[in-house]
């Protein structure tokens, strides 16, 4: 909210100038987000009057005024407001005056006559916006005196931001109450003169929602005068911290409310039809509020009705039907306590966001509404006079539930960690509160009844260190034994995963969790996914099931920025829908197109393509210590190229997938270039053994190559378990260095080149044991794979 | 038999054509002639057997002086021979060395992630263990074990993502509080990072962004403790010493509860546009855990006291690396992704 200096300054003696408050309401809590100046520079303007006024002889719609800046001295101005009269109290910019924009003012001659300065409007001084018409200022002001001095216009606008649970700082008494107590360490208390009524009449209230409105004061105001503006201090005021002037009886319950943070709400009370109540909303019942807009409301609102229906939604904003207009007489003033509870999400409900509402949801001083009421009628009658009834006060005393809250010494010393002497505990608390009691082991206060934010012993600790500063504090280490965490071993840290990625020339990227439904739908048309109930556009409507569609649009979109190769990975979650239940899976996955490698002078021109990414996978999957324990099977997947995509297996759990996109996908899309995609899910992929040392073997190896003839379906796998029995132990790896279809292979048929490497734990092979090995091996082969030796 | 006359003949024309010889087959091809088994010079010791005793000691003499003079003639014109190889070799084996190396260009990490790892790293060192917790979470975990119960004013600050059922997307890591103490006995260090959700996206929010939470539960654990960690971790953090002020602030689920500042780490505190001029840049949020809360996760607050703190990733991530634009982080532009290896 807004505030000023000046008027904060009238409850706080000796203040601070503007700077150095907001510094200090800052590190009370009360955050200063912005200080402003009431208006902009501008010198040489003064209090004048406009001594005679006539038509300029040459032009239609200018005057010509003779005005005094001091009383003697006679000005030529030449004016074009409507509003120029004599009489008039006037902003007069003299001659050498600089006024806000760069602008100097000269003597000057208009459509041929001299005019010695100008009379100002309220945007011409950067006091507004209204420019139809000349300031008019008060017939109290004195002549000649500096204009900023006149309308205390060098004050300071300071912007505050209140935490939710302040609501007693929601006004600048309420900051001014703060600061008193953060620096000068006094509980400050406001005062006010009653208004004695003049006349008898009460306005008939019933409340018959006690509950949510404990406190009902009411007032009428009888025979005002109409066709009054409102002061232009008021107005000033008003302006100042971001409200419009609309009329008397209207800008005084804004100002009030700025004043004392006590909602209030003015009846024309010629239009009410019999007595009011307030009452919860009949479900569905309808009202037009101030804003002109119609409201359906729900049974938990609560209203202010008379008997031809709602005139109020409660805390939140009047109703059209009563509102003050330009005929108003007689005036009912009301300023309730509605309960937090009563009034909390209401208004964001139906998407208003009122001053009114954002005070009672945060809690108003029950104790304020009759303080509110003499405030603003002694105001009212000051400016449209009218002769108040008495003040009539429906509900319970507000001061009757009385809350304590106690502090152990013990306790402050050891929250803070830091002694804070007794007597300036006493002190502080004294401050906040009118009543301290002292106990043997601390301190107990009747929580003031503007203090919705205290309850438990926390807060005084809260109170107590804000109010000395957070910085009296001293910076101390920790003192104890503290084990420091290890990472298990048994997981490849998503660290380590990361880096060997990137070390593969992985770009690392962090895509939104939530996904286009369309994109998600054409990757994966038959997965569940959880829907948001309130998405921020129907592109991030669901959760994604998979990190696929996150990254597809992220290689589209730097496929679209130009760039044509890339390597993309992501780590992160995708939310899997098992029935009711929700599971969430850390997934590492990646994607991949155009060339295989970096453009380079020298190096072999290629798409990437499957075995690129299987390297890259098994790279990953070696960091777990047991790579041996995965298998790649070719199985469907629908968003991926049949035959050229793998589930992958880790004995017999199912880890993730690797294939081609499909092209289907790819012209859908509209994709320049075939990406491939992976996806490994963490915690069954990448669960990893603790390491088990094998002694290596002392003794040489043997190499023995093969030259097989198989079927085309005949996979690599197959052929290297077929070896592995035949060489019954004895295999301690096995490579496959050549493949090969064309001339001097039948058709439907390949070769296969694989290099046997021997090796015995305890001795060294024999030609003859090798022999026997690789007799065994081909043999086998032949038998359940049909291979046979090239060339042979 | 060849007399002495004829052996220092055929000395001077050996060493002759030793000296001219430019090719290392060709010189091994004279070696064998005069010094192999079946060479001139070879045959000529042979040969001594037939000379008179006498004239033997002489004879040789001679014949083994030549020998290692076309010896020592043939080794030095060998390296020479080799050297001049070499060299010739050298001259034409040149490359470019500024032509772009084979293979993989290197990878990046994504300055969330690191920033996240160094802050992960710093409070490791503090003894603080990493936990997580799930990304869609309940209205219990959220908001209400968190002091925030239902229309509290503090819930209109989270835009929250709900799903049909009612559960919702994690408006900030903080619930990994309430099951890290639900599961671990105090006293107790954990920080959680990951992912948090808000319904909001314009210049400065997107609707995903990055929280480490923090939290440390024990018999003393105080205030004092707190501003001294979190001083810590700034400092080591942006790896100089900074100033650094606590501002009273309020969450539902701490008390007392603080906004952390530090002094600018672009104008040292002097003012300018990034601080708006006040010298102070706000990077963090704690305060001591509200008792409610503790009661929440069933501690007891009476005997066990300590602090949280919270932290946008991406927050610190900019001011690290002046990134001056948040959705730049989730745009993945590899242009900007490069920036970080």
């Amino acid at each position: 909210m807004k505030i000023t200096h000046h008027w904060l300054r009238n409850y706080v003696p000796n203040c601070a100038s503007a700077g150095d408050l907001a510094a200090q309401l800052t590190l009370a809590g009360l955050e200063v987000e912005a200080l402003e100046p009431a208006a902009p520079p501008f010198s040489g303007v003064v209090v004048g009057e406009v001594l005679s006024c006539g038509p300029h002889p040459n032009a239609e719609r200018l005057s010509v005024c003779s005005v005094t800046s001091d009383g003697t001295d006679r000005l030529q101005i030449v004016c074009g407001a409507p509003n120029v009269r004599a009489g008039l109290k006037v902003a007069v910019a003299m001659l050498g005056a600089r006024l806000p924009g760069e602008l100097t003012i000269k003597r000057a001659k208009l459509r041929g006559l001299e005019s010695q300065g100008m009379l100002c409007s309220v945007r011409e001084l950067g006091l507004g916006h209204e420019h139809d018409g000349i300031l008019e200022l008060p017939d109290d002001l004195a002549l000649g005196r500096d204009l900023r001095a006149a309308l205390d216009l060098d004050d300071t606008v300071l912007e505050v931001n209140a935490t939710p649970n302040r609501g007693d700082c929601m006004s600048v008494f309420g900051i001014a109450r703060d600061h008193v107590a953060a620096r000068q360490r006094r509980y400050l208390q406001y005062a006010c003169e009653p208004v004695d009524a003049r006349r008898p009449r009460i306005f008939p209230v019933t409340v018959q929602a006690p509950a949510a409105c404990p406190v009902f004061a009411g007032r009428l105001i009888q025979g005002i005068r109409t066709g009054v503006q409102s002061p232009l201090w008021l107005r000033e005021r008003l302006r100042r911290v971001g409200i419009g002037s609309i009329s008397p009886v209207v800008d005084v319950t804004n100002y009030v409310m700025i004043e004392l943070g006590q909602p209030m709400h003015a009846y024309d009370a010629a239009r009410l039809a019999g007595a009011i109540a307030v009452r919860p909303a009949a479900e569905g019942e309808k009202i037009i509020l101030l804003d002109d807009k119609e409201y359906v409301l729900a049974g938990d609102f609560l209203v202010i009705a008379d008997a031809a229906g709602p005139v109020g939604l409660a805390g939140i904003m009047g109703g059209r039907r009563t509102a003050i207009a330009a005929g108003t007489t007689e005036v009912f003033l009301e300023a309730a306590h509605f309960t937090p509870q009563a009034l909390a999400g209401r208004a964001r409900r139906l998407g208003l966001f009122t001053d009114a509402a954002q005070r009672f949801e945060r809690g108003v001083d029950p104790e304020l509404p009759a303080l509110a009421i003499e405030r603003a009628t002694r105001l009212l009658i000051d400016i449209v006079g009218g002769e108040p009834g008495p003040i009539d006060i429906r509900g319970g005393s507000p001061g009757a539930e009385d809350r304590r809250v106690s502090l152990r010494r013990s306790r402050l010393a050891r929250l803070l960690g830091s002694q804070v002497p007794d007597g300036e505990v006493r002190e502080l608390l004294g401050a906040l509160s009118p009543r301290v009691e002292e106990y043997a082991e601390g301190w107990t206060i009747l929580v003031p009844t503007h203090r919705f934010d205290m309850a438990i012993e926390a807060d005084l600790v809260e109170e107590v260190a804000r109010l000395r500063g957070f910085d009296s504090i001293a910076e101390i280490p920790a003192t104890g034994q503290q084990i420091a965490g290890v990472a298990s071993e048994e997981r490849v840290s998503q660290e380590r995963l990361l880096h060997a990625l990137i070390d593969r020339g992985y770009r690392e990227v962090i895509t939104y969790s939530f996904v286009d439904p369309g994109l998600q739908r054409l990757v994966f048309a038959d997965t569940p996914a959880l829907k948001l109930a309130n998405p921020l556009s129907a592109e991030l409507a669901e959760m994604r099931v998979s990190l696929w569609p996150g990254l597809l649009g992220t290689c589209r979109e730097n496929l679209r920025r130009q760039q044509s190769r890339m390597r993309l990975c992501e780590i992160g979650r995708k939310f899997l829908l098992e029935g009711q239940d929700l599971c969430e899976v850390d997934t590492v996955a990646g994607i991949v197109t155009g060339s295989r490698s970096p453009e380079q002078w020298d190096s072999p021109r290629g798409e990437v393509d499957f075995y690129d990414l299987k390297a890259d996978l098994d790279g990953i999957l070696a960091l777990t210590g047991d790579a041996a324990s995965v298998s790649y099977r070719a199985e469907h997947l629908e968003c991926l190229r049949p035959g050229r995509c793998a589930r992958l297996w880790r004995q017999d759990r199912p880890i993730g997938w690797l294939g081609e996109l499909h092209p289907r996908l790819v012209k859908l899309l509209e994709l320049p270039s075939t990406p491939w995609l992976f996806e490994i899910e963490l915690e069954s992929g990448l669960s990893s053994n603790i390491i088990n040392y094998k002694k290596i073997s002392k003794f040489p190896s043997v190499r023995r190559d093969l030259a097989l003839v198989v079927d085309e379906d005949v996979t690599f796998a197959q052929l290297r378990e077929n070896v592995t029995v035949a060489a019954a132990g004895l295999l301690s790896d096995i490579v496959a260095f050549d493949v090969y279809r064309g001339p001097g292979i039948d058709s439907g048929r390949k070769s296969i080149a694989l290099g046997l490497i021997l090796q015995d734990s305890s001795r060294t092979l024999t030609e003859v044991d090798v022999d026997t090995v690789v007799t065994s091996v081909v043999e086998r082969l032949r038998d359940v794979c049909s291979a046979t030796i090239r060339d042979q | 038999m060849a007399d002495p006359e004829t052996l220092s003949l055929l000395l001077e024309r050996s060493i002759e054509e030793i000296r001219v010889c430019a090719n290392l087959t060709v010189l091994d091809e004279i070696r064998v002639r005069l010094l192999g088994k079946k060479g001139l010079l070879t045959e000529r010791l042979k040969s001594l057997g037939a000379l008179a005793a006498s004239e033997r000691p002489v004879a040789g003499q001679k014949i083994n002086e030549a020998k290692f003079a076309l010896q020592g003639a043939l080794e030095s014109r060998r390296v020479a021979l080799e050297e001049e190889a070499l060299a010739a070799t050298l001259a034409v084996g040149r490359i470019d060395v500024t032509l772009p190396g084979r293979g993989q260009e290197p990878g990046s990490m994504h300055p969330v992630t690191r920033t996240r790892l160094r802050i992960e790293r710093i409070f490791a060192q503090a003894g603080f263990r990493i936990a997580t917790g799930p990304e869609v979470e309940d209205d219990f975990h959220n908001f209400e074990a968190l002091n925030i119960p239902q229309n509290h004013p503090a819930r209109a600050m989270h835009d929250t993502f709900y799903f049909p059922d009612g559960r919702l997307l994690r408006t900030h890591t903080s619930p990994v509080q309430i099951r890290a103490m639900r599961l671990q006995k105090p006293p107790l260090a954990v920080i959680a990072p990951g992912r948090v959700y808000r319904c909001d996206s314009d210049m400065t929010h997107t609707p995903m962004f990055h929280q480490v939470e923090g939290l440390i539960v024990g018999e003393t654990v105080s205030f004092a403790n707190l501003k001294s960690m979190l001083h810590t971790f700034v400092e080591k953090f942006f790896e100089r010493s900074l100033g650094m002020r606590l501002r009273p602030s309020y969450f539902p689920f701490t008390e007392p509860s603080a906004e952390v500042d530090i002094e600018c780490v672009f104008c040292h505190g002097g003012g300018c546009r990034v601080c708006k001029q006040t010298g102070w840049l706000e990077v963090l949020g704690c305060g001591m855990i509200h008792p409610n809360v503790l009661a929440a996760a069933g501690i007891d607050a009476e005997q066990w006291q300590g602090y949280a703190f919270g932290m946008g990733i991406e927050r610190l991530a900019m001011l690290r690396y002046g990134v001056d634009d948040l959705r730049l982080f989730f745009e993945n532009d590899l242009r900007f992704l490069k920036q970080f290896p």
